[in-house]
């Protein structure tokens, strides 16, 4: 058992593990979105007073917020006293490609050492690179009303068809930055 | 009592999030090549089983266990511009980042702190929706 859980979890079991996150948020009455935090620190810092979006009673979506705290220390508790590995086992053709992109410890670290070890600090291009990406997904995630959280899953397990849409969005975005953007990025 | 509730749910998605490897941007960039089932296996698991829980909740008329109000889900608003618009806007960043909002907030507690940068500039773009959101299609 203990030996099972500081592997890296297999697809059903984090999947399995999503869906009770979902349950356990849907039955204390609330809704399972991630992104609607972002709006609420949006309103927490004031912008409701000159953009009526953020105009909202957003201390009723404080919940939200400690959420995200929560998430933030379940990072920590599973990098530092959970897993057993950094590795993560991605297919051989997916560490060839990285590799010759100039990721070379794709497959034996947890994230990429170009953009997410502290040497991005002082790489401008890099903190360009997640500037423009971190922007999108705020931008993108409020426009469409939801991310991977609100729609891919709360949304598409309610059968709403806008989710799926949505959902259909983030793979044409995806699937075009992947496949010809990054190429030219790295 | 409920803070704690919430912040308990919180850190056992982070948890998730990172043993299932879903905040990995090696698994996101793995998952726009098609070259493994991981991520899919992982959303579709959860995507299975939330349309059982969703159903059942809605169909059991379960109550919500904080005051007892019967569970209301509801629907998104019909139309498609700002779904699919905002959606491939979403995708486009999420293949950069590697991360949707979930995901970087385990990782900054994981200790990659560059992904702070993301979180900064994800609330920059969150706001800059809500000031030009009367200009766009919806």
């Amino acid at each position: 058992m203990i030996e099972f859980l500081i592997q890296p979890w297999p697809w059903y079991f984090g999947g399995t593990m999503i869906a009770i996150v979902l349950f356990l948020l849907l039955w204390t009455g609330k809704s399972f979105g991630m992104s609607s935090g972002l709006r609420t620190v949006c309103s927490m810092m004031g912008a409701g007073k000159k953009v009526s979006f953020f105009q909202y009673d957003w201390k009723a979506q404080k919940w939200n917020l400690v959420v995200s705290l929560g998430v933030i220390l379940g990072g920590y508790i599973a990098a530092n006293h959970i897993a057993s590995t950094e590795a993560v086992a991605l297919s051989p053709a997916t560490i060839d490609q990285l590799t010759s992109m100039g990721m070379t410890d794709a497959g034996r670290h947890f994230a990429p050492d170009l953009l997410f070890s502290n040497a991005a600090f002082s790489n401008p291009y890099i903190l360009l690179l997640l500037s423009v990406g971190g922007f999108l997904v705020g931008f993108g995630a409020r426009y469409a009303g939801g991310c991977t959280s609100g729609h891919a899953i709360s949304g598409i397990s309610n059968l709403q068809l806008p989710s799926v849409i949505a959902v259909v969005g983030f793979f044409i975005g995806g699937l075009f930055v992947n496949h010809f953007i990054l190429p030219l990025l790295f | 009592m409920k803070t704690i509730l919430f912040f308990t749910i919180g850190t056992f998605f982070g948890i998730t999030l990172y043993m299932s490897e879903v905040s990995s941007w090696f698994r996101i960039y793995e998952m726009f090549q098609f070259n493994a089932f991981h991520m899919y296996g992982v959303i579709g698991t959860a995507v299975f089983l939330g349309v059982i829980i969703t159903f059942s909740i809605k169909k059991l008329k379960i109550k919500s266990v904080l005051d007892q109000r019967p569970i209301t889900i509801p629907n998104k608003e019909t139309g498609w511009k700002r779904y699919l618009f905002g959606g491939i806007i979403f995708g486009g960043g999420w293949a950069i980042s590697g991360a949707c909002p979930g995901p970087m907030y385990s990782n900054l507690g994981a200790g990659f702190l560059p992904i702070i940068v993301v979180i900064f500039a994800a609330i920059f773009g969150t706001f800059v929706y809500g000031v030009i959101r009367p200009k766009l299609p919806h």
